[in-house]
C-alpha cells in the first residue's frame, strides 16, 4: 500500500518539477512549484517525518509561494525569454548526466540501508515533540544561527527593495488622482488573468481611453449637438 | 519502499532544478529552480534520517528550509529592485559584474 502512495507522490513531485522548468509563464511555474511542494510533503509523510511535512505545507507551499505570486503579479510575467542556443542543448544533457551519476553514486555506495525500508520505527519518531526537544537541546546553536539568519535576510530584503529618492520617475506611485481616473484601463488590469499573462480577446477590450472632445468632428456627428 | 527509491527521486528533482537553472533566463524562474534543488536535497536528508533512525537529518532539513526562505526574501527583493530601476529582468542582460 505504501508503494502505491510512494509512486503517486513521486510521479506528482517529478511532474511538478518538470512543469517548473518547462512552463513558459512564470505564474504557472509558481503554481507548478506549489503542486510539487505538496506532493513532496506526502513523500515526507511516507518517511515518517510528520513535523517536516507539516512545516513544508504551511511555510513553503503556504507563505513562500504567496510571496512568489505577489512578485510575479508585481513584475508581470508572461513574456517568455528564449534560452541561449548552446545552453538549451547542453543544460538538459548536463542534468541527465548528473542524475545518472548521482544514482550510481548513491545506489552503488554499498550502504546496506539503501536496499531496506529503514531503521525500525520508534514510537514518536519525527513528531513535533521529538523535533522540538532536539532543536532546543542538542541543536540549539543551529537553531539560534537560523533565527539570526532570518533577521539578517528580513533587514536585507527591506534595504534592497525600498524606494530610493531620485531613482525613479514620478509616473509610479505619485500619479495625481485626476490623471489616474481619466485613463481608462483594460478590464483585466489587477486580475489573475493579468498576472498569468492571459489577455482577453481584442474585441472585449476597451479600445481607447475616453478622451474629452476638444474640437473633434467625429464626436459631433455621433452625439448630434 | 526501500530507501534507494527516495534517493533516486531526490536526485531526479535536484537535477531537474539544476537543468532549469542552466536553461532558463528569467531570474524569477531561476529562483524557483533553486527551490527545486533545495527540495531535492531535503528529500535526501529526510530519507537518510529514516534510514538511520535518527532525527538529525530532519532537523537539518528544517534548517535548509529556513535558509531557503532567506534566499527567497533576498532574491525577490533583488528582483523587485531590478524592476524598479527599469532594468531588464533577464540574467543575460544583467552582466555588469562579470569579470
Amino acid at each position: 500500500m505504501s508503494a502505491v502512495f510512494f509512486f503517486i507522490a513521486a510521479i506528482a513531485a517529478v511532474t511538478g518539477a518538470i512543469g517548473v522548468v518547462s512552463l513558459r509563464n512564470p505564474f504557472y511555474a509558481v503554481l507548478s512549484l506549489a503542486f510539487h511542494l505538496v506532493s513532496l510533503a506526502a513523500l515526507f509523510l511516507l518517511l515518517r517525518a510528520e513535523f517536516v511535512a507539516a512545516a513544508q505545507v504551511v511555510v513553503y507551499a503556504g507563505a513562500v509561494m504567496v510571496l512568489y505570486v505577489f512578485v510575479v503579479a508585481y513584475v508581470g510575467g508572461g513574456e517568455s525569454l528564449p534560452s541561449g542556443a548552446v545552453l538549451r542543448v547542453l543544460g538538459p544533457l548536463f542534468a541527465l548526466a548528473l542524475v545518472i551519476e548521482l544514482s550510481i553514486a548513491m545506489l552503488g555506495s554499498g550502504l546496506s540501508g539503501v536496499k531496506h525500508k529503514g531503521a525500525p520505527y520508534v514510537l514518536g519518531f519525527g513528531t513535533p515533540g521529538h523535533i522540538g526537544n532536539l532543536l532546543l537541546t542538542k541543536y540549539l546553536f543551529p537553531f539560534e544561527a537560523a533565527s539570526i539568519l532570518l533577521l539578517v535576510a528580513a533587514v536585507g530584503a527591506v534595504v534592497l527593495a525600498r524606494r530610493r529618492a531620485g531613482l525613479e520617475d514620478t509616473t509610479e506611485g505619485e500619479t495625481p488622482d485626476a490623471i489616474r481616473i481619466s485613463t481608462a484601463q483594460p478590464g483585466y488590469v489587477g486580475t489573475m488573468a493579468e498576472a498569468a499573462g492571459v489577455r482577453p480577446s481584442p474585441q472585449e477590450e476597451p479600445l481607447e481611453p475616453e478622451v474629452e472632445p476638444v474640437g473633434g468632428s467625429a464626436r459631433v456627428e455621433r452625439g448630434g449637438w | 519502499m526501500p530507501i534507494g527509491w527516495y534517493l533516486v527521486v531526490s536526485a531526479l528533482i535536484f537535477c531537474i532544478g539544476a537543468g532549469g537553472v542552466l536553461v532558463r533566463r528569467d531570474p524569477l524562474v531561476i529562483l524557483l529552480c533553486l527551490e527545486l534543488m533545495l527540495n531535492g536535497a531535503n528529500l535526501a536528508l529526510v530519507a537518510f534520517a529514516r534510514m538511520w533512525g535518527g532525527e538529525s537529518g530532519q532537523i537539518f532539513a528544517l534548517i535548509v528550509m529556513v535558509v531557503a526562505a532567506c534566499e527567497v526574501t533576498v532574491g525577490l527583493g533583488l528582483i523587485v529592485a531590478i524592476y524598479r530601476r527599469r532594468l531588464p529582468v533577464d540574467v543575460d542582460e544583467l552582466s555588469e559584474l562579470h569579470g
